[in-house]
């Protein structure tokens, strides 16, 4: 950086115009992939979803309809029209904001998601911190311990995470630490004393009721959450800790930590000085994505706990042919991960030094 | 505020520094309700169809007649209306309506709201409308079919039909009285004010409604004015719990004070809870076995006779259903009017194979389609298992609900195993979908018929008597035509029903007159008290 352009300033402005049109057009480029990303995911959802053997009219009318009625809901809800309009007009709607009605809960899918994807972004944000706080360290430690006990300990529990039925895991959590112990509270979000008590702001109960200010609200909400969070934890926890092992793994053997060894860098320097640095920029991409997979993938957890989540919005969409439900909510998971996306992007330049 | 606020400091407090069971007991006057509640699509009476829906209306509304939850067994009860009078022709009845009761808004009940609110549900035409159009009412022609003045509302039908049948009828959810003014002015696009009124609620009933968050949980309050007394239950809250050992955790801990969607399992381990009862409550739905026509070998009467002995009655009900389902072989579900008690098939392989070697039928195979519900399946595979030793092969596909039901309504299903609820508290509302088909061609699409997507041809004398039960005014004669009809029915008809539904309500001790609804209604809340 030391040598300085022999041409100088003459040609500087020049550059940085050409510079701000690439990085215009990158930028544009991007917008535009996303864009065509989501498109085409609304795309799948939709055709899957017309397909789907379930008559969506039949779950508005009922079984007892007449077939007037029936007939008038068909044609009130469009599915007279050519599959290709359907689409059109769909998309149209959603660029407008509107998603249209749900048919399983009778009221605006924007509406119904403004109510679940906070819950579930509050268990999954959680789930996630608990997964990091305990996987990255027990990676770490596995890897610069090779074969040691907390290698074999954390081999173990991630196997167990890996295997178990995330089912069975929520009801034995519930039946001994809510059912036996009564250290946590049960499903639900809230007990019922608190219930309606926390003016809604962001939809979070955790978030809400620290800003009202009311700190049993918060420890009811508390515990309520803990439980369901953990679980999410622990199999991100299980996830995370395995893919830290093998980053760790892979820097460990590389030769600029030989180096750095016979340097005489003491072994902690060497391990999170040097080896973890180098592994920050996959981790993020692990983490970001389990996040991800956390806020679509916890119908389960969501069903056990009572959780009145994202996951469990779309799967009782799906079962009762609600494709508005179905596709909103897939909408709202697919601009997540291009947001988580595009954040662990943004977090790289931070802790990649290339990149700056 | 302040108040709330440091009641609940100190029920924290209490709640951390005592024992961890202190740290749940519902407020006494708060019933907590654990149940699914995921299919209430709609709350406006007009349109609401579901259980649970109905469940929230029935409290939110009061109708012109409506059952006494302390004696569902009398019928229905007046309740707006104070008395009511048949005309010599019965063709119209009269109810007179009482003065004070009022609507949460505020307003006074009328005949006119009363009126109105008939009228509207007339002209909305959503499904269940057809409990009031059956009396000949028409978009057109309802205004001056149903008429008030003053305190009297006047109802015209086109028939002199049963008075038992039209009154039932009227208990119906879609019969509730709502708010004209107050809906009116929620009125979009001449709707009615329908789309206001799938997620608010304009009625006069014990309880306002609070809150309702889809999926989640639904919040009622007592409403202090009620014209009968503000109920004890200051809060009714139902929260939506879909698995039964979450109810069932949540009910031993306290946490809730009634559940409602309990397995067998769960019931068996709970009943032994100190501080637990199970309450046993028959609903209205059926069980029942429909064997469709149009299948060649089920066709066979000999086949239809075989297969009633060929279901191990007590087997499945002192098993898997145990609890859940008592044997009951006719389509008018215990509690209605001309219910037969008679049960004449037993479980007996060995009359099933000479009934069919009578008929010279060596054998043959079925492919059912049957909802994945476990209590489905497995009747169906207990079913399969008796067929096999005589020598029939049943071969089942599973499917979601929604698809049994396409195909069913398609008349694709040959062995159809399911339930069906009563949608009023007549016996019609039964007898005229398992025993009237008037017309069983494919191109008459009488969907909503059982009997037609079984493709079962009922004779003609069976369904001249279902539609002449609905005219005779004596209300004994009237039971003993049913009675008729269940008989012809059991003796030939392939349509057979098997069990009726027992509702196991856990419930903490303490909670008094729990009504679900029995087999005629939905839950009722405002008699219920909690006691020590």
């Amino acid at each position: 950086m030391a040598l300085t352009d022999p041409t100088g300033a003459a040609t500087q402005p020049s550059r940085r115009r050409a510079l701000t049109r690439r990085r215009v057009r990158s930028v544009a480029g991007t917008v535009l992939s996303l864009a065509l990303t989501l498109l085409g995911l609304l795309l799948v959802t939709f055709i899957i979803g017309r397909v789907m053997p379930i008559d969506p009219v039949l779950k508005v009318v009922g079984d007892r309809a007449t077939q007037a009625q029936y007939d008038a809901a068909y044609i009130a809800m469009g599915l007279d029209q050519p599959l290709i309009m359907q689409f059109l007009s769909y998309v149209g709607d959603v660029l407008r904001g509107d998603f249209g009605r749900s048919i399983s809960t009778g009221q605006p899918v924007a509406q119904d998601i403004a109510r679940v994807f906070p819950a579930t972004f509050e268990l999954a944000a959680l789930g996630t911190f608990i997964g990091v706080v305990i996987g990255v360290p027990l990676g770490v430690i596995a890897a610069a311990r090779r074969g040691g006990i907390i290698d074999q300990v954390a081999r173990v529990v991630a196997l167990v995470g890996y295997s178990m039925p995330i089912f069975w895991l929520g009801l034995m959590g519930l039946l001994i630490f809510y059912g036996m112990l009564g250290w946590v509270g049960g499903p639900g979000r809230q007990g019922i004393l608190y219930d309606g008590m926390v003016p809604t702001v962001t939809g979070m109960v955790l978030v809400d009721s620290l800003i009202a200010g009311d700190w049993g609200a918060f420890r009811d909400a508390f515990s309520h959450i803990i439980l369901p969070a953990s679980l999410l934890g622990y199999y991100s926890l299980a996830y995370i800790s395995r893919m830290t092992r093998s980053f760790m793994l892979e820097q460990l053997s590389a030769e600029y930590v030989t180096t750095a060894r016979v340097k005489g860098l003491s072994e902690r320097a060497v391990i999170w000085g040097h080896a973890f640095r180098n592994i920050a920029i996959p981790l993020v991409t692990v983490i970001a994505l389990s996040f991800g997979s956390l806020l679509e993938g916890s119908v389960l957890t969501e069903i056990i706990f009572s959780w009145p989540g994202l996951g469990s919005y779309i799967t009782r969409g799906l079962l009762s042919g609600d494709m508005n439900a179905v596709l909103g909510g897939t909408v709202v998971v697919g601009v997540c991960f291009v947001l988580l996306n595009l954040f662990s992007d943004i977090l790289y330049r931070f802790l990649d030094p290339r990149s700056t | 505020m302040t108040y709330h606020l440091t009641t609940r400091a100190m029920l924290l407090a209490s709640a951390l520094a005592l024992a961890p069971a202190a740290w749940a007991e519902t407020p006494a006057d708060t019933l907590v309700v654990a149940h699914t509640i995921d299919d209430i699509i709609s709350l406006d009476p007009a349109q609401s169809f579901e259980f649970a829906g109905n469940d929230v209306n029935n409290n939110t509304y009061d109708r012109l007649v409506d059952f006494d939850p302390l004696d569902p067994d009398a019928g229905f009860q007046p309740s707006l209306a104070t008395e009511w009078a048949v005309s010599e022709d019965g063709l119209s009845i009269t109810f007179t309506l009482r003065e004070d009761a009022t609507f949460h808004s505020g307003n006074p009940v009328r005949a006119a709201d009363a009126a109105w609110s008939l009228q509207r549900a007339v002209k909305l035409d959503k499904t269940p409308a057809f409990i009031l159009t059956q009396f000949g009412f028409t978009a057109d022609n309802v205004d001056q079919m149903i008429t008030a003045d003053g305190n009297t509302l006047t109802l015209t039908m086109d028939k002199p039909y049963a008075p038992s049948f039209v009154l039932n009828c009227l208990t119906a959810n879609i019969a509730s009285v709502v708010d004209m003014e107050t809906v009116m002015a929620n009125e979009v696009d001449g709707d009615l004010g329908n789309g206001w009124l799938n997620t608010n609620e304009a009625g006069s009933g014990a309880y306002v409604l609070s809150a309702w968050r889809p999926n989640e949980a639904v919040q009622l309050t007592s409403y202090e004015e009620y014209w009968q007394g503000a109920p004890e239950m200051k809060r009714v809250i139902v929260r939506n719990v879909a698995e039964s050992s979450a109810q069932r955790l949540l009910l031993e801990q306290g946490d809730i004070d009634v559940a409602r969607n309990l397995t067998p399992t769960d019931v068996e381990s709970i009943a032994a809870v100190d501080g637990v009862t199970i309450l046993d409550e028959p609903r209205g739905r059926i069980l029942y076995m429909g064997l469709n026509q149009k299948d060649e070998l089920l066709s066979n009467p000999a086949v239809i006779e075989a297969m009633k002995h060929l279901v191990d009655y007590e087997g499945i009900t002192g098993s898997f259903l145990k609890g859940q389902f008592v044997t009951h072989q006719t389509f008018l579900p215990l509690g209605y009017l001309g219910v037969l008690e008679e049960q004449p098939w037993t479980y007996d392989v060995e009359k099933a194979r000479q009934i069919l070697t009578d008929a010279g039928i060596e054998g043959g195979t079925i492919t059912t389609r049957v909802r994945d519900l476990r209590e489905y399946v497995d009747v169906a595979q207990t079913l399969q298992a008796s067929m096999a030793q005589v020598g029939l092969t049943l071969e089942i596909e599973q499917m979601t609900g929604a698809q049994v039901l396409d195909a069913y309504r398609a008349r694709e299903v040959p062995i159809f195993l399911g339930e069906w609820g009563p949608d009023y508290s007549d016996p019609n509302t039964n007898a005229a979908t398992f025993a009237f088909n008037p017309d069983n061609s494919d191109e008459a699409a009488a969907v909503g018929l059982l009997a037609w997507r079984n493709a079962y041809e009922v004779p003609a004398e069976m369904n001249e008597a279902t539609v002449a039960a609905t005219l005779e005014q004596d209300a004994d004669a009237r039971a003993a035509m049913y009675q008729d009809i269940q008989r012809q029915y059991q003796a030939e008809a392939p349509i057979v029903p098997l069990f009726q539904r027992i509702e196991q309500v856990g419930m903490r001790d303490g909670v008094q007159n729990w009504w679900s609804g029995g087999a005629i209604s939905s839950v009722m809340y405002r008699q219920v008290t909690k006691g020590e």
